[in-house]
């Protein structure tokens, strides 16, 4: 039954990315959607922008729904709380440091570099939170991990916005990528950091069995012969590959990471080999149905990703909060 | 001063009816336990009586005025009340945790008189902590941590005490340390005393009174020695039980070998 | 009868009026803490008068407050127009922010809470900054007041959201960074509406930045605290009771729900206003009253003083270190504070194993 709601969220998630693609500034019909994807032809203006600006778009937006659905999922499942989100390692407060960081040494940097300044920056952060978390007796247990990616957070922003008070040029062109946004993503970006994304849910995939056991108690855990340790370990890594990926696309996207693995469990039950795997189909549809809604509700002007998912995810979170905290 | 009623009681607990239309009168002077099987409503019939929970209809009245109209302050100088674990900020000493229990005396300008001073220092006697007195709560055992908790509710000076699972988590030790408490305050402070129980034989051994409660309902009230039998144990809470006679209290001891409705390999 | 002295020595004072109508109590380490933290005040304050582009000699410092002629009359000039009124600004919030953190922490029962991750910051931020982006001509006096708003409104939200059966750790933090996060996304975007200059002034407002505070900024915040500080310490025996728990505080005569109304909205009030001068400030709050917890312990009637002498303290070296570690050019208040506090406060969580 749960294979069948599998295939079901797929098929939406076609539909919805066969309107996207379809929607924008100029809407496009299905039938030069289909054309542009399967019988390219250069000379048509229409497919020209599917092919160029749409499409990566779109795909862009489904891999980091589909990451950061994910690795919320995993964080949940991590620290065993159900307000975990993905932005909990630090992750984000290390990409945004490291772009404001680079931004500040290097000018007017195109995209690209932001997206790989924010991989290198999140990996960092995400590795020194949960190395600092680890240390003292008890290893990275949930309350440490949330302790000191807080702190780490706190204490990467106020070294970025010293960054961003001190130098004006960096401030005006950081604020575009600080609000998350899928905007001009293009196939350069899609291609390099998309991978990494990739090579996380599959880690995550991989682990989902031993995330079940993890998410059920460390002493449980233990007793039923699980290394603890290494399970966590490998877990953190595909969260930040993760997170880190996706954040490196379209900058520091919040609420898919919290909120979809919640919706997802009311279907799915505990077993995080099909967690994960709706989580990411969910957090697909999300992004891109949000997208999709952000780019045409203001036209010619777009709402960015990160407003649209922060307005749809406040009325939930506050539902979450007042029925399902312990 | 007459002592607590509960009239026509009913109390819900997270949307399901848990105490329904129960009355009972609890003797001033006595000592008085609440015993039943798990879920029977004997821990919120307790916070009901002590205005930790809204009735959802009846009265519970003290003295004869109802403890729902009653100012705060006023019905916590005549009753005090001890949950079942009970938490404490960290780093609190024995000290600070008691000198709480003068709360409903003092008032803005009257914060620290010689009378609180001195109503802490006997309770903390009383419990025999005073050895104890400057150590952090957290630092203690369990039995010594449940007397200082114990203290507080004596330095609130009430005549009456209610005690919810007092002797739960403790070994033997502290068990009897605890019961022997309980009976001298009810001694020599004549202080009213309701208890929940979950061991029927510290109940029948330290009470005057017996109150049995299954699914909401009150099925047997009386001397242990009336209410403790075979019979009794049978029905409430399916246990086929020898009841002997303690011989050092002359109270009935319940010693149970066999669940009813289930296989018990000693005995087949 | 009971022998006096078999009694270890309480670890408090009890000071009375002759008939008993007026008695207190006050933790033994009080005093000599207290004094500690006043000289240790006094020197700060000191230093950082003293310092900047144009220095000046402590002792002429400490003539030109007092009014004193120091022979050079621009001493008097920077020191009451200039540096006096921001320096004090700071104290004052420090103080302010460190009650508040206090009351909210004891109310709670819960060391990790601040009035800044308890979304107050997010929630001014976004009145503010929202009604810059809106607004086609802005008023700036309406500033503060929207800043107040915004500030005790997310707090009374967020004080219904976390009232639901206990509070946990984990719970809390992420509850407020739950909120503050929805607050920095609306804040975020409204950035990008903004032209530039605008765009960057509200960002450096909402770092935290008492650059350019008045006289009249130090009189708003001192007559709130004026209000608020004192019946706050006369609360004290209500936040020790509160701290046992809603049960036992119920049963030992406190009126629960009234009283953690009141403790909130003047934990709030205290947060917002400093919003109102200084725009938003994290982590004083947070990191004063667990410092004081370790020098005086948690009993409130020492906590609430020893976390405001703490948090001015901590607030005028912040203020020092933001004049002067790009001197001469100047990083806002709030950013160094979190670089001071962070590390501290991290040293302090790992130093209890937690």
């Amino acid at each position: 039954m749960l294979k069948g709601g599998l295939a079901v969220g797929l098929l939406i998630l076609g539909v919805v990315v066969a309107v996207a693609i379809g929607l924008g500034a100029a809407e496009i019909d299905l039938v030069t959607v289909g054309k542009a994807i399967f019988s390219y032809d250069a000379a048509d203006i229409e497919q020209v922008i599917i092919r160029t600006v749409r499409l990566p778009r779109v795909v862009a937006g489904v891999i980091i729904g589909a990451g950061l659905a994910a690795a919320g999922a995993v964080m949940q499942g991590l620290t065993g709380n159900p307000l975990a989100s993905p932005g909990l390692l630090g992750i984000n407060a290390g990409a945004a440091f490291a772009v404001v960081l680079g931004v500040y040494l290097l000018g007017a940097p195109p995209l690209p570099v932001y997206g790989l300044l924010a991989m290198v920056g999140a990996a960092v952060a995400g590795i020194t939170v949960y190395a600092l978390a680890s240390l003292g007796r008890g290893g990275a247990s949930p309350a440490k991990l949330t302790l000191a990616g807080v702190i780490f957070s706190l204490f990467l922003s106020a070294l970025t916005t010293s960054l961003l008070v001190m130098d004006q040029n960096t401030f005006d062109q950081i604020r575009f990528w600080t609000v998350g946004s899928l905007a001009a993503r293009a196939w350069p970006m899609v291609i390099t950091l998309g991978p990494f994304v990739a090579a996380g849910l599959a880690g995550a995939m991989l682990l989902s069995r031993q995330i079940t056991t993890l998410s059920l108690g460390q002493d449980i855990a233990r007793g039923l012969g699980q290394d603890t340790t290494r399970v966590r370990a490998l877990s953190a890594a595909a969260v930040i590959l993760m997170v880190g990926g996706s954040v490196a696309i379209a900058g520091p996207v919040g609420f898919v990471g919290l909120i979809v693995p919640h919706v997802v469990r009311a279907i799915c039950g505990l077993d995080y080999r099909w967690i994960i795997p709706y989580a990411a189909v969910a957090g697909a549809i999300l992004v891109t149905a949000a997208d999709t809604v952000g780019r045409v509700v203001q036209r010619p002007q777009e709402v960015p990703i990160g407003v649209m998912l922060a307005l749809v995810g406040a009325p939930f979170f506050v539902y979450l909060t007042r029925y399902k905290i312990r | 001063m007459n002592g607590i009623e509960a009239n026509d009681l009913s109390l819900a607990y997270d949307g399901d009816m848990v105490i329904n239309q129960l009355s009972a009168t609890v003797r001033m002077g006595d000592i008085t336990t609440l015993v039943g099987p798990n879920g029977c409503g004997k821990s919120t019939l307790l916070k009901g009586m002590a205005r930790l929970l809204r009735p959802r209809g009846g009265v519970v009245l003290l003295d004869g005025h109802s403890i729902h109209t009653m100012p705060t302050r006023q019905l916590a100088r005549q009753l005090g009340i001890l949950s079942q674990s009970p938490t404490a900020p960290e780093g609190l000493t024995v000290y600070e945790l008691v000198s709480q229990g003068r709360f409903p005396h003092q008032g803005f300008f009257r914060q620290w008189t010689a009378e609180d001073e001195e109503k802490t220092r006997e309770a903390i006697a009383a419990t025999n902590i005073v050895h104890l007195a400057d150590r952090p709560l957290d630092t203690l055992s369990g039995g010594q941590r449940q007397r200082a908790w114990i203290a507080m509710t004596i330095a609130q000076d009430t005549s009456i005490l209610l005690l919810d699972e007092p002797t739960t988590h403790l070994d033997i030790g502290h068990q009897l340390e605890v019961m022997e408490l309980i009976e001298r305050l009810n001694r020599q402070r004549k202080m009213t005393i309701l208890l929940v129980l979950h061991d029927l034989n510290q109940a029948a051994r330290y009470s005057k009174r017996l109150i049995v409660l299954d699914r909401g309902q009150i099925v047997a009230d009386g001397a242990p020695g009336e209410v403790l039998t075979e019979q009794m144990v049978a029905r409430v809470f399916r246990v086929k039980a020898s009841i002997l006679v303690d011989p050092e209290s002359a109270a009935p001891y319940c010693l149970p070998y066999a669940t009813i409705g289930g296989d018990n390999p000693s005995r087949l | 009868m009971m022998k006096q002295d078999e009694f270890p020595r309480p670890a408090w004072l009890a000071l009375r009026t002759p008939h008993a109508r007026v008695s207190f109590r006050l933790d033994r380490r009080l005093p000599l803490v207290v004094a500690a933290l006043l000289l240790a005040l006094l020197l700060a304050l000191v230093i950082s008068v003293s310092y900047g582009e144009f220095r000046i000699g402590y002792l002429d410092v400490m003539k030109a407050v007092v009014g004193i002629d120091t022979g050079d009359s621009r001493n008097a000039l920077v020191v009451q127009n200039f540096r006096l009124p921001r320096i004090l600004l700071a104290l004052l919030i420090g103080v302010a922010l460190a009650v508040s953190g206090a009351v909210i922490q004891g109310i709670t029962r819960n060391d990790l809470a601040d009035p800044g991750l308890l979304g107050i910051n997010a929630g001014a931020g976004v009145l503010v900054v929202g009604y810059l982006t809106l607004a086609a001509v802005p008023d700036t006096r309406l500033l503060p007041w929207l800043a107040l708003a915004g500030g005790l409104g997310a707090a009374l939200l967020i004080y219904l959201m976390t009232w639901k059966g206990g509070s946990s750790t984990l719970r809390l933090v992420l509850l407020g960074v739950g909120v503050s996060a929805f607050g920095a996304a609306l804040i975020n975007y409204f950035i990008t509406q903004l032209e530039v200059d605008s765009a960057q002034r509200a960002f450096v407002w909402l770092t935290g930045s008492v650059y350019g505070s008045t006289w009249a900024d130090v009189r708003l915040l001192g007559v709130w605290a004026a209000l608020l500080i004192p019946p706050t310490v006369l609360m004290a025996r209500h936040l020790n009771v509160l701290g046992l728990g809603d049960d036992a505080a119920a049963s030992l005569g406190l009126r629960v729900e009234v009283v953690r109304l009141v403790l909130i909205a003047i934990s709030a009030a205290l947060a917002a206003v400093t919003v109102t001068v200084a725009g938003t400030i994290a982590f004083a709050g947070l990191v004063a009253p667990h410092i004081a917890r370790r020098l005086v312990g948690p009993a409130h009637e020492g906590l609430l003083l020893v976390s405001a002498l703490v948090g001015g303290l901590l607030l005028v070296v912040a203020d020092l270190a933001a004049r002067a570690v790009i001197a001469p050019e100047e990083l806002p208040i709030g950013v160094t504070i979190a670089l001071i506090g962070g590390p501290f406060f991290a040293w302090l969580l790992y130093k209890r194993g937690r």
